[in-house]
């Protein structure tokens, strides 16, 4: 006997348990035939394990997984495969040397009859699936030469190939340009009128408003509820996925400029950036914008000493520094928060305390020994200062969230004796609430005298945070916003700065 | 006392989470540590050697043995430094003939065996140098390329120096070294080989150096980010394994008295086997002295107890490779036990009542 369900999908009462936490809480989702649903919230809401569990990677501990109304289990990704159904991540799961057809078959390769691998039929059937998604991608390049755009679209072509009904596409938008989002939401729309039914995560509300019919909110493992898109506002949905009214997003203090304590002269890099010049204040805080490649990262790397500059000078209170590693610069008192934080900023296979004192061991050493009590108590204040959602300084960094990571590395960055901290940008796939709390920590810091100079290419936080604007382009320093210049910005000049219209 | 100001201000200021400091004892931690499997290994191979040799159940015998193997021990130490930074050196064996022969010409020119011994530790220091030098110079270079090359080259310069002769006629005192024992009962090089286990065991586990070394086997970018010498550090390291080359070449001229060229051939093999087996990763990261010690004295007495019922060395070979297969696999099988449903169906149940 068959059941008639309105849903393709339904997931009912799913609880998952990690050893000490529930990742997932009798939560409830319906996917309808057809339809762009947005699934939101914030990171370590629940979202990527309820992924899992719905292509098979998890096996939940109680709930019952329907589809077309017939209930199901899947022990393996294969059986989730098996059901038609595909999940496309944020970093890719691509093989970066191998070639687009072969990304694209790999697992369901096509034979000829002597059982040997028919190159010629697999790479016209991938040219095929692609121009079907509209895409000019040569099925013989190798996947490492695309942009993380086409490789997302590659991946949606493997999924096709395997006829996937139900398709799951995780944060895709959040490396992708203005240009390349577009694409992909045509690509996406397309999917959906071919009778596809796509999931849809992201922190991003134009992708919701631009896609997606439905959205569910989840929330510390919760189901909070599910929505019309159209009948729903941006502050209600804040509000449903934080739990709490956010009421100012960029909670910036009001502080007195103090004497300038960071001078930056003529630094340059042959090849990435020339003559770039800048001071910071105490209490202000400098933000460095420009398009992605402008060179932002390379100044501050230089000033860091992780890659040098081949000329200029760093001043830090009046007193030119010398800076061949990054030792030297965090000694004189400069932070650095980089821009990737799992594989420049956290040892992921650590615990949380361990992470935090890796640059400031000699503050928990006597002779040379390294006092791992005081280590232990010195992370968890710091750590509870940055208000990190974890259990115990044990907890290994790769259990975390992005937003709870990111706060990893701030209390690290804040472990050293700096005075000047620079922030590459610190709320990159951050979510809202996790957000608001970073901001919070660097309107703290400036308003405790701190310089902060953070990098970001998000025009709303640097226009809601900053006293001061720098914008690059084409590795020199642009155009500078001062004082009350910066009251007045608007996107539009900083990006005619950025560009140079 | 700074500290614990701190700790009470987080606590009373109001919405903080608060984050354990502490972990409670956990037996499933304390059970799944894979030393556990090495005293079992060590169990089951000196059964088989008593049950080989009824005189080997014999305190005197058993410690006598050790000298079998305390060459090689001594380089495990460092090599497992080497290894936890994810790094290798397979050119130890022939810094170990290296410094051998150039102690043996010293000594031959008519300098006294100080001056030598002192010259191979030289020798040994700057070998060592110059693989962490030219690792920091030629980042692209892996390790493997780079100490297979001065492999060869350390043993070749050793070839030409001493052609096929061997030099011999030391002093008695220094063939003493080898042979000597505390009370009749505890080789000297034995006791060496102990102080320089706690030695390196404190300095990974207690000093800064320690975690740093950690930390670059995890991530080198992270620890340079996080403002660690990683340069300097590699060449520490590697120069730390060339002097205790040399030191295990002392002893093993001392045990031989004699040196060749051709001295401590294939010893990286079993050197790295041994670090392997007691936990090292090879991909860095992750390794205890602790587990490093007791699987030198597997490898060691299984050696010896193959010896003992008369095994050819092709089959001690396909012995230790076997373990070694073993070592690596099981680990992964481990965290699969960890991890199996059983497990936590028996726990959930657990919670239930």
């Amino acid at each position: 006997m068959r059941n008639v369900s309105d849903y393709i999908l339904e997931l009912k009462g799913i609880t998952k348990i990690f050893p000490g936490v529930k990742a997932l809480d009798n939560v409830h989702f319906q996917l309808k035939q057809g339809e762009i649903h947005a699934l939101m919230g914030e990171n370590g809401a629940g979202k990527s394990t309820f992924i899992k569990v719905i292509t098979g990677v998890h096996r939940p501990e109680a709930g019952e997984i329907f589809l077309n109304g017939e209930k199901v289990e899947f022990k393996t990704p294969k059986d989730a495969q098996n059901h038609s159904i595909a999940a496309i991540y944020q970093h890719g799961t691509t093989y970066q040397f191998l070639s687009v057809t072969e990304n694209i078959f790999i697992g369901h390769e096509k034979m000829t009859k002597f059982n040997t691998i028919d190159w010629k039929q697999m790479h016209k059937d991938a040219a095929e699936l692609l121009k079907r998604l509209g895409s000019d991608i040569d099925p013989h390049t190798n996947m490492g030469n695309l942009t993380v755009a086409e490789q997302q679209i590659v991946e949606i072509a493997k999924a096709i190939s395997t006829n996937a009904k139900i398709i799951i596409m995780d944060e895709p938008t959040a490396a992708l340009s203005k240009r390349e989002c577009e694409e992909l939401y045509r690509i996406t729309e397309q999917l959906r009128d071919e009778g596809c039914s796509i999931i849809f995560i992201s922190h991003r509300f134009e992708d919701m408003y631009r896609l997606a019919s439905r959205v569910t909110v989840f929330r510390d493992s919760q189901y909070i509820g599910t929505w019309d898109v159209d009948g729903i506002s941006n502050d209600v949905l804040i509000s449903k996925m934080v739990g709490r009214e956010i009421s100012q997003i960029y909670p910036k203090q009001q502080v007195k400029r103090g004497k300038e304590i960071f001078k930056v002269e003529g630094l340059s890099k042959t090849g990435y950036y020339k003559d770039v010049s800048f001071s910071v204040h105490e209490g202000e805080i400098l933000a460095m914008t420009g398009l992605v490649g402008a060179g932002r990262t390379e100044v501050c790397q230089g000033i860091m000493g992780i890659e040098r500059p081949d000329s200029g000078k760093v001043i830090l209170n009046g007193a030119a520094l010398q800076i061949h590693h990054p030792s030297d610069a965090m000694k004189a008192g400069i932070g650095y928060l980089p821009e990737d934080r799992q594989k420049q900023g956290l040892i992921l296979d650590w615990g949380l305390g361990q992470n935090v004192t890796l640059s400031t061991l000699e503050k928990f050493t006597h002779g040379s020994i390294i006092n791992r009590r005081e280590e232990r108590q010195r992370s968890k204040v710091l750590l509870e200062k940055v208000k990190t959602k974890a259990l115990s300084v044990y907890d290994k960094a790769s259990s975390l969230s992005g937003g709870n990571q990111q706060k990893v590395i701030v209390a690290k960055v804040l472990s050293s004796d700096i005075k000047v901290v620079i922030l590459d940008e610190p709320t990159k796939g951050v979510d809202v609430g996790a957000k608001a709390q970073i901001y919070e920590i660097m309107s703290e810091l400036a308003a405790q005298g701190y310089g902060v100079i953070m990098i970001s290419s998000e025009m709303p936080e640097v226009i809601g945070m900053a006293d001061t604007i720098l914008v690059m382009k084409e590795g020199r320093v642009s155009r500078i916003f001062e004082g009350d210049e910066v009251k007045g910005i608007t996107q539009e000049k900083i990006l005619e700065a950025a560009m140079d219209m | 006392m700074a500290v614990k100001e701190i700790v009470r201000q987080a606590v009373s200021a109001d919405g903080t989470r608060t984050i354990a400091a502490q972990r409670d004892f956990s037996w499933k931690r304390f059970i799944l540590q894979w030393e556990w499997m090495l005293v079992l290994m060590l169990v089951i191979v000196n059964i088989f050697n008593i049950s080989a040799s009824p005189n080997y159940a014999n305190a005197k015998n058993i410690l006598n043995a050790s000298r079998d193997f305390l060459d090689k021990a001594i380089v495990v130490f460092p090599m497992a430094f080497v290894l936890m930074l994810g790094e290798i050196d397979i050119s130890v064996a022939s810094i170990m003939a290296l410094s051998a022969t150039v102690m043996g010409i010293v000594y031959q020119a008519g300098c006294s065996m100080a001056v030598a011994i002192a010259a191979a530790l030289l020798t040994g220091v700057i070998c060592g140098f110059i693989n962490g030098i030219l690792l920091v110079k030629f980042p692209e270079l892996s390790s493997m390329i780079v100490t297979l090359a001065t492999q060869i080259i350390f043993r070749g310069i050793a070839s030409i120096i001493l052609e096929t002769k061997s030099v011999g006629g030391f002093p008695a005192w220094f063939t003493q070294v080898a042979a000597g024992k505390f009370g009749g009962m505890i080789p000297y090089v034995l006791v060496f080989a102990v102080l320089e286990a706690l030695f390196f065991a404190y300095l990974l586990h207690c000093t800064k150096f320690g975690r740093r070394c950690y930390a670059m086997g995890n991530s080198v970018t992270v620890a340079k980010y996080s403002g660690v010498k990683t340069d300097r550090i590699k060449v520490i390291v590697y120069t730390m394994t060339g002097l205790f080359s040399a030191l295990a070449a002392v002893y093993l001229a001392s045990k031989m008295s004699s040196v060749r060229p051709d001295v401590a051939k294939g010893y990286e093999l079993d050197i790295i086997a041994m670090a392997v087996l007691g936990g090292v990763s090879t991909s860095g990261g992750k390794g205890r002295i602790l587990g490093a010690s007791l699987a030198i004295l597997v490898i060691g007495y299984l050696r010896y107890g193959l010896g003992l019922i008369n095994a050819s060395s092709q089959i001690i070979m396909i012995v230790v490779g076997a373990l070694l297969i073993i070592a690596v696999a099981i680990p992964s099988f481990r965290t699969s036990i960890g991890n199996a449903n059983w497990f936590k169906k028996l726990k959930a149940m657990g919670q239930k009542k």
